[in-house]
């Protein structure tokens, strides 16, 4: 068959409903054959016949799924295509929020959030406590319904389709919320009924769960006596049974000792590699943020400060990071050194005088230099690589650490490094 | 349907776990028969316009009321548990209906007060309880059942309306006391209605328990107070009335 004859074909084929909306691109265009009517690919690719799938009309031609090769053939795949014309959009967000806004009686917890996360993302949604990280979960998970604004998970609004968005997400809650009186695996059961996974599927999914978090040993065990990073692992566990699509973990390592941090951070890294799930992570601890999330949105009084990878929020504080306690004469003494050319910023927080610059070794000598000409005490000084604190202190003028009101919480103080 | 199931089968096996708690909830009733049916039987014979029989077969009925009573009502606030120990959050935010959560909660309830209940029953017929009513004992049995049935998922309706209501465990307690106990004292449990001043028979009467314990006395001894007829429309109203109200209120839990 003569190339231009199988253009024609092909041309003409793509007019038929099988084809609709595929976009071949060219070198597979003419590596593309016709063999009893249908797209052949010949032998030097491995020669599969290639089955074109035909998309939905209902999404007017979005993505094609991928094309198949018929295994028995042992074809080589011919390159999923995509193509989208009439939507000319990518794929759909996982999370979509536009203008969320909350207000409780007397209270406007959240203020105008607009996110996209997209399918796959480890999203952190960071900033002290009462900052609205919970409240904006909530409501994305169906538990609050928003005064304002929309939100959307998967396409599907939360306040349209509440219970298609309940089956597609998982949620692991800051307070326990697993009943006591039935082993692991019950409360893992009774969760798979609720969700309606199918009964045949159940004993096995509950298998993985349990395996995944590491607590197969104690699955016939009453949830009274699990500790509480155990506790923590079922309740993860239990987020994923349904296979949910996006798993929503509010504050997850709180109150948990630094070993059972580290290891539910492998657990969350494990699964979002694996699993490609999309998670949405809410922490006020900066080095959990920093070490898991993709990307992070940091949060101050209902509203969206800053939202980047961490590596861009840390390099967008630039530099080094100089902090001098200061007793007295902390304005003069910041008139004067934020003058010097090479410091990038200056900024008073809670009696510390902090300064970003290029080289802070290099710095400190003239620091102290104009400190002492000033007659400025200057009790300690220090130095290090920029943190998500200090993004958090840029954006907002505070230290996260001054919000926060638990005891816990002051124990794992945000790490330093 | 499922979902009514799974949270039926949840009641069921935290029930079933609590095995001492099971025993001991027998143990009060029975002791309650043994000790007012022995100790009044000698000395009275009770019942009313329709005869009379011994108090104990008498009596028997009210503590199978009481049983539905008191298990049945805090069946339902155990919704105010599930709240303060958070475990109410898994079972809101699943994609569940309220209705059916109510629905299977109310099921578990009654199941298990009718268990109870006629365990109780069973237990009772070695002390010397006899059904010696009108219908026969399968007949009586029907009618125990159906009866504790109604009563159970109304007042298992009661504890949910309740429970979605209150805000702490405290309450819990002002609740038995002030509700719970008036119920069961004016059931007609102890004795007969008629001879009562007016303003506590029209207590009585407005008191679905009343009713409910009415019915089976009837199964058991052949006497009542109401018609039968009566009994059981308030019965079933009663449940038809607090399962609804109880899914309205429970569906504005947070």
């Amino acid at each position: 068959m003569k190339a231009s004859e199988t253009q024609d074909r092909i041309k003409r084929f793509e007019n038929v409903e099988a084809v609709k909306g595929t976009n071949l691109e060219s070198e597979e265009r003419d590596k593309i054959v016709l063999h009893n009517g249908l797209p052949f690919v010949p032998a030097s690719t491995g020669g599969a016949a290639v089955k074109a799938i035909e998309t939905p009309a209902s999404t007017g031609g979005a993505a094609v799924k991928a094309i198949e090769t018929p295994a028995s053939t042992g074809g080589v795949a011919v390159k999923a295509i995509e193509t989208p014309a009439s939507t000319g959009e990518a794929a759909v967000k996982a999370i979509e929020t536009k203008d969320l806004f909350k207000r409780f009686e007397d209270v406007d917890a959240v203020k105008g959030i607009n996110l996209e996360i997209e399918e796959g993302e480890l999203f952190g949604l960071l900033g002290p406590n009462g900052a609205g990280k919970t409240t904006t979960i909530s409501m994305l998970c169906t538990i609050v319904k928003p005064t304002s604004g929309s939100a959307s998970v998967y396409g599907h609004d939360v306040k349209k389709e509440p219970d298609t968005v309940r089956g597609l997400i998982g949620i692991v809650f800051q307070d326990p919320s697993l009943d006591e009186n039935l082993t692991g695996r019950e409360n893992l059961d009774f969760h798979g009924r609720l969700y309606k996974v199918p009964r045949n599927e159940i004993a096995d999914r509950i298998s993985e769960v349990l395996e995944l978090v590491e607590l197969a040993d104690k699955a016939n065990v009453i949830v009274k006596k699990y500790s509480g990073g155990m506790k923590r692992r079922l309740e993860i566990a239990r987020g994923l049974l349904h296979h949910p699509k996006v798993l929503f973990l509010d504050e997850p390592t709180l109150g948990l000792d630094p070993q059972t941090r580290r290891h539910i951070w492998e657990y969350i890294e494990k699964l979002n590699r694996e699993k490609q799930i999309t998670m949405i992570l809410t922490t006020h601890y900066m080095d959990e943020a920093d070490q898991l999330c993709d990307r992070i949105a940091i949060i101050d009084h209902g509203q969206i400060v800053a939202m980047d990878t961490p590596e861009n929020l840390k390099h967008d504080v630039g530099g080094d990071v100089v902090i001098m306690t200061v007793s007295n004469g902390s304005d003069q003494l910041k008139t004067k050194l934020e003058h010097l050319e090479f410091v990038k910023s200056a900024q008073l927080v809670d009696g510390t005088l902090r300064l970003s610059v290029d080289k802070g070794e290099t710095a400190i000598p003239i620091f102290m230099d104009v400190a002492r000409q000033e007659g400025v005490a200057v009790p300690s000084i220090a130095l290090h690589q920029p943190t998500l604190e200090d993004i958090f202190i840029k954006y907002t003028g505070r230290e996260i650490r001054a919000q926060e009101a638990s005891g816990f919480a002051a124990f794992h103080g945000p790490g330093r490094r | 349907m499922g979902d009514i199931y799974s949270i039926w089968l949840r009641e069921m096996i935290r029930y079933v776990r609590a095995r001492s708690r099971v025993v001991t909830s027998l143990i009060t009733p029975l002791l309650w028969l043994i000790i007012f049916g022995s100790g009044f039987s000698s000395s009275l014979s009770f019942g009313g316009p329709s005869g009379t029989t011994n108090y104990i077969n008498f009596l028997a009925p009210g503590i199978l009321g009481m049983t539905v009573l008191f298990t049945s009502i805090f069946s339902g606030m155990s919704v105010m548990f599930d709240k303060e120990f958070g475990f109410l959050k898994e079972i809101l935010v699943a994609p569940v209906s309220r209705t059916s959560i109510v629905i299977g909660k109310a099921l578990g309830g009654t199941t298990q007060a009718a268990i109870q209940a006629l365990l109780i029953l069973a237990l009772s017929t070695f002390i010397g309880v006899r059904i010696s009513g009108t219908l026969g004992l399968a007949g009586a049995l029907v009618l125990i059942i159906v009866t504790l049935f109604f009563t159970g998922m109304g007042f298992v309706g009661l504890g949910i309306s309740i429970a979605s209501r209150l805000e702490n465990i405290e309450g819990f307690q002002v609740v038995a006391n002030l509700l719970v106990l008036p119920i069961f004292f004016l059931s007609g449990a102890f004795f007969p209605v008629t001879s009562l001043p007016s303003w506590m028979k029209a207590l009585v009467n407005i008191n679905p328990l009343a009713y409910g314990v009415d019915a089976m006395r009837y199964a058991v001894t052949g006497l009542h107070t109401y018609a039968l007829m009566t009994d059981l429309a308030v019965v079933v109203g009663f449940f038809a009335l607090m399962t609804v109200v109880g899914s309205i209120l429970f569906r504005n839990v947070r």
